[in-house]
């Protein structure tokens, strides 16, 4: 169950971060001294290096590069996603291009019965299947296999070795217990965990930030209702309403997108709240509504874009929250619908078949993998967002 | 006075990743001397004083700092190089031999402890008295500097102490020991004017008293010129001029100790401006601001508490004059100043150029425009994510959507011209964030943001008191420069009366919420009627 307190936790994100302004205490507090105020304002700029004034983003994305560590996992993670975003052309059992007796075919794209390539039968074809894999062969005929040739759901019939499969020249990391080809599983499963992840965090985001904004801003009555609201709400028993549900509902990854949704913005609308508060009663959103900006106005151009702070500290850390979430339940068998290649799933069959070592070995390593990239990520960022450590 | 000084520090550098920020200095304490270190912010005065007791986190210092042995404990020991001291023979020093008391008393002591625990604290570690006793000592101490009821105050805690109480229990700390040098690092800025004379009296007597030496840090030069027996200037790193008091401040050498000297503001505002046919800018009869409260217990529950912060104020402000309110921390004047500006509802006749605030938001918009602010941090005061453009240029945005953008850049342009910032000095003006301007440059920008939507009215909630004093004189002649050419009202918040006595032409006393007096400043100011305003004005003289 320890998947499942992370559930929660992933809108508690580790450490609450400072309520601080990021880019106020570092640069104004060095070079700016006012003897030198009327020679020019470049005696106060951060960065010498750069002549043009570099916008706080800026400079916070300048302090994320220098570390290495945390701009590594960034870039690493980035190759990673990108990699699964193209899983059809890197891990698939239909060839990508074939040139078949003169004409050209894309399987990758179209399915194709058998006849086409000389088979017996109208049905789709097994390109797998070592006759058809002659046929495509010989002559002029040619096809291009993906490097991994196999799909999420393809069965290796022709598997020499009973399933689940050790590693092989064949399945380099094995196969499950049903003799699916396990790295294509992992890759496809890997995807399908991190799109999951992104979307409960974009959602957790819109809500978090619109709710936290309100009651920040407005404060008082309307904050006091919301914060019972959410009292109530987060005291709601989220796991066995996931449980009811899947049992009432047939079971899809939206379903589940959507309860856990329901949950994922009561952490963050905290914070944000705290920021709209402490932001509210700064003298720039004072002279703004002296200048006559509606409250629309205040919110979006001036309270907001300095309440971002946790919001961007802690996407990291929801995200690999959220793709601990989607694994627990998967792993419980709540989560996605059965044929889903899945992280969780993986999992628990590798606790079903405790012999098999490599299901359970490999999807420890890619979890544990994706996990890391998105810690190291999140403390650099928390370290570039800090207005303690960007004086350096 | 000895002839070995108690504290000579020769060619002594600090200076952060490679920056330095002191760039040898040489001065000299003798026992039972009053030197005050004096500058304007990042010229490195506090750096120096903390990097003698070596408390400056991430420094690199270099140079000797001599510190003469204590007589009684053996009359041959040479003076100590308090910059080659190990941390752990530092920390003998501190406290016991030199002690510091800081700018701000409620961050300096520690909020979970009463104020005699941490007394008594430093009296057992530095002089090894039993809990017992040092409770007593501690009482004693307190009873020093002058607090009533000590026994009751040293049982209280830091924030149920005021604020010159507080700064009078750093003290009673900081002598514990009875130290031979005391650091003080601008021990009255935080306090409220009619407090500082009454702190810096109490540290010149106990300074006699005990015969200690005091290195005081101050940006203040009246301060000085009452307490200190020596000065020294220092600017950027270096200090340009030392002296006798009496001689640096009647013959001032270097050009910058001249500056500092001249930095007291200037009157140059036209004394009976043409007044309009129209009604005052300003107005208000019987103004009454109060805040809503959280009632204790159950009460609480059922029905809301009220705090009034303005009581009854009452007063007219006619075009192109200013009307200076003074007053401490809590007496109400920054609440006058949002009602004003209609952030705050009041109650009473509040008239802006005879139009009065309504509940309307739409309604407001073009009173809005007629009345603008300028506050007091200018770090606090413009967005840190938008650039001058954007800051300057919204009120633009709100109240003449229909301009192009070029035509925006164009008034920007002429607006930051006319407060005295120029391409020319600030290349890609228009695309720089406020982080990289110092703080007058800052209030500056929000001079400037406030002027664009053409405003009869301006709020000054205190503009000046957080600027270094050459810059707050700048900040004041750009003000009355632009209410010559323009106009403008100003409503004008601060705690100086020297500011006060160089811009109003009007003045309201405020103390509690009410106003004790009001009058032409050069009355008010010449014969002061209340006690307060006595108090106040005294302090200047």
């Amino acid at each position: 169950m320890f998947g499942w307190t992370r559930v929660s936790s992933l809108t508690n994100p580790p450490e609450a971060a400072s309520g601080r302004l990021p880019p106020r205490g570092a640069p104004a507090a060095d070079g700016l001294s006012p003897t030198r105020a009327g020679t020019g304002g470049k005696a106060g700029a951060g960065e010498p290096e750069r002549g043009v004034s570099a916008s706080p983003g800026a400079r916070a994305w300048q302090r994320f590069r220098r570390n290495r560590l945390g701009f590594g996992s960034l870039l690493l993670f980035t190759a990673l996603v990108l990699v699964s975003l193209l899983a059809e052309v890197v891990s698939n059992d239909r060839p990508l291009v074939v040139k078949y007796e003169g004409s050209y075919y894309v399987p990758m794209l179209k399915d194709y019965p058998e006849k086409t390539f000389g088979g017996d039968f109208e049905t789709a074809t097994d390109y797998l299947d070592p006759f058809i894999r002659s046929k495509l062969s010989t002559g002029s005929n040619w096809a291009v296999y993906a490097p991994n040739p196999y799909g999420p759901k393809t069965l290796n019939y022709f598997a020499k070795e009973p399933n689940p499969s050790r590693p092989t020249r064949d399945n380099w990391l094995g196969t499950d217990d049903r003799g699916r080809d396990l790295l294509a599983q992992l890759l496809y499963g890997f995807r399908v965990s991190v799109l999951f992840a992104f979307a409960l965090t974009f959602t957790g985001v819109v809500l978090g930030v619109l709710s936290g904004a309100v009651q920040g801003y407005f404060g008082g009555k309307t904050d006091l209702a919301f914060q019972r609201f959410m009292e109530i709400w987060g005291s709601m028993p989220e796991l066995y309403l996931l449980i009811i549900f899947s049992a009432v509902f047939a079971p899809s990854i939206s379903l589940l997108l959507v309860l856990l949704s329901l949950f994922g913005w009561l952490g963050l609308s905290d914070y944000v709240r705290a920021e709209f508060l402490r932001n509210r009663q700064l003298d720039y959103v004072r002279a703004a509504r002296a200048m006559g900006l509606s409250s629309w106005q205040v919110i979006t151009r001036h309270v907001l874009p300095n309440s971002m702070t946790p919001v961007v500290t802690f996407l990291p850390f929801r995200m690999s929250a959220a793709i601990l979430a989607l694994t627990s339940l998967d792993f419980l068998g709540l989560g996605v619908p059965p044929g889903t290649p899945s992280l969780g799933e993986l999992l628990s069959q590798g606790k079903n078949s405790i012999d098999a070592w490599w299901i359970s070995l490999s999807t420890f390593v890619v979890l544990v993998t994706t996990l890391l990239l998105l810690t190291f990520m999140g403390d650099a960022l928390r370290d570039a967002l800090d207005p303690r450590k960007s004086q350096e | 006075m000895s002839a070995v000084p108690l504290l000579q520090v020769q060619d002594l550098r600090v200076s952060f990743a490679g920056k330095e920020v002191v760039c040898g200095i040489d001065f000299s304490v003798a026992a039972g001397e009053k030197l005050a270190l004096v500058g304007e912010s990042g010229s490195g005065k506090t750096v120096t004083a903390l990097s003698l007791l070596g408390l400056v986190q991430g420094a690199r210092s270099a140079g000797q700092a001599f510190f003469a042995a204590r007589p009684d404990e053996s009359k041959d020991m040479p003076a100590q190089d308090l910059l080659a001291l190990s941390e752990r023979d530092l920390r003998g020093i501190r406290g016991r031999d030199i002690a510091m008391i800081f700018q701000e008393p409620m961050t300096a002591l520690n909020p979970l402890f009463s104020v005699g625990e941490q007394i008594a604290e430093v009296l057992q570690l530095k002089q090894g008295l039993s809990p017992a006793q040092a409770q007593e000592a501690a009482v004693g101490l307190l009873a020093d500097t002058g607090i009533p009821e000590p026994a009751r105050r040293a049982r209280a805690y830091p924030h149920q102490l005021s604020g010159g109480q507080r700064q009078r229990a750093m003290i009673a700390m900081a002598l514990a020991c009875q130290p031979r040098l005391l650091l003080a690092d601008e021990p009255t800025t935080a306090l409220d004017v009619s407090l500082r004379v009454q702190i810096l009296e109490l540290l010149s007597t106990l300074q006699k008293r005990n015969g200690m030496a005091v290195l005081l840090i101050t940006h203040d030069l009246n301060l000085v010129r009452h307490f200190a027996d020596r000065i020294a200037v220092m600017e950027n790193g270096l200090i340009v001029e030392q002296g006798k008091v009496a001689d640096v401040f009647a013959n001032p050498q270097h050009p910058y100790t001249r500056k500092l000297m001249d930095s007291e503001p200037v009157r140059d505002v036209i004394e009976n401006p043409p007044v309009g046919d129209g009604p005052p800018v300003a107005q208000a009869r019987e103004l009454i601001v109060s805040y809503p409260v959280k009632l204790p217990g159950l009460k609480g529950w059922f029905k809301q508490g009220e705090f009034v912060a303005v009581q009854g104020a009452s007063f007219s402000l006619p075009k192109g004059q200013t009307l200076g309110v003074v007053g401490e921390s809590g007496s109400g004047k920054s609440t006058l100043a949002l009602a004003l500006l209609g952030l705050q509802p009041s109650k009473g006749e509040l008239r802006l150029s005879g139009r009065a605030w309504s509940a309307d938001v739409a309604a407001n918009k073009a009173l809005r425009r007629s009345v603008q602010v300028v506050f007091q941090d200018p770090f606090s005061s413009l967005s840190p994510r938008m650039t001058v453009e954007e800051i300057v240029g919204e009120g633009l945005r709100v109240h003449q959507p229909g301009l192009s953008i070029a035509q925006r850049q164009l008034r920007v342009l002429q607006a930051l011209d006319d407060v005295g910032m120029s391409q020319v000095q600030f290349p890609r003006l228009l695309q720089r964030y406020p982080h990289e301007f110092s703080g007058g440059q800052r209030q500056r920008l929000a001079i400037a943001r406030a002027l664009m939507v053409e405003p009869d009215l301006l709020v000054l909630d205190e503009p000046t008191s957080a600027l270094d004093v050459t810059v707050q004189k700048q900040v004041l002649q750009l003000l009355q420069k632009l209410q010559r050419e323009r106009g403008l009202s100003y409503l004008l918040i601060t705690h100086d009366v020297a500011v006060i006595r160089a811009m109003a032409h009007q003045v309201l006393v405020m103390k509690d919420g009410e106003i004790l007096e009001s009058g032409p400043m050069a009355q008010v100011l010449a014969a002061p009627q209340h006690p307060y305003t006595q108090l106040l004005v005294g302090q200047l003289n």
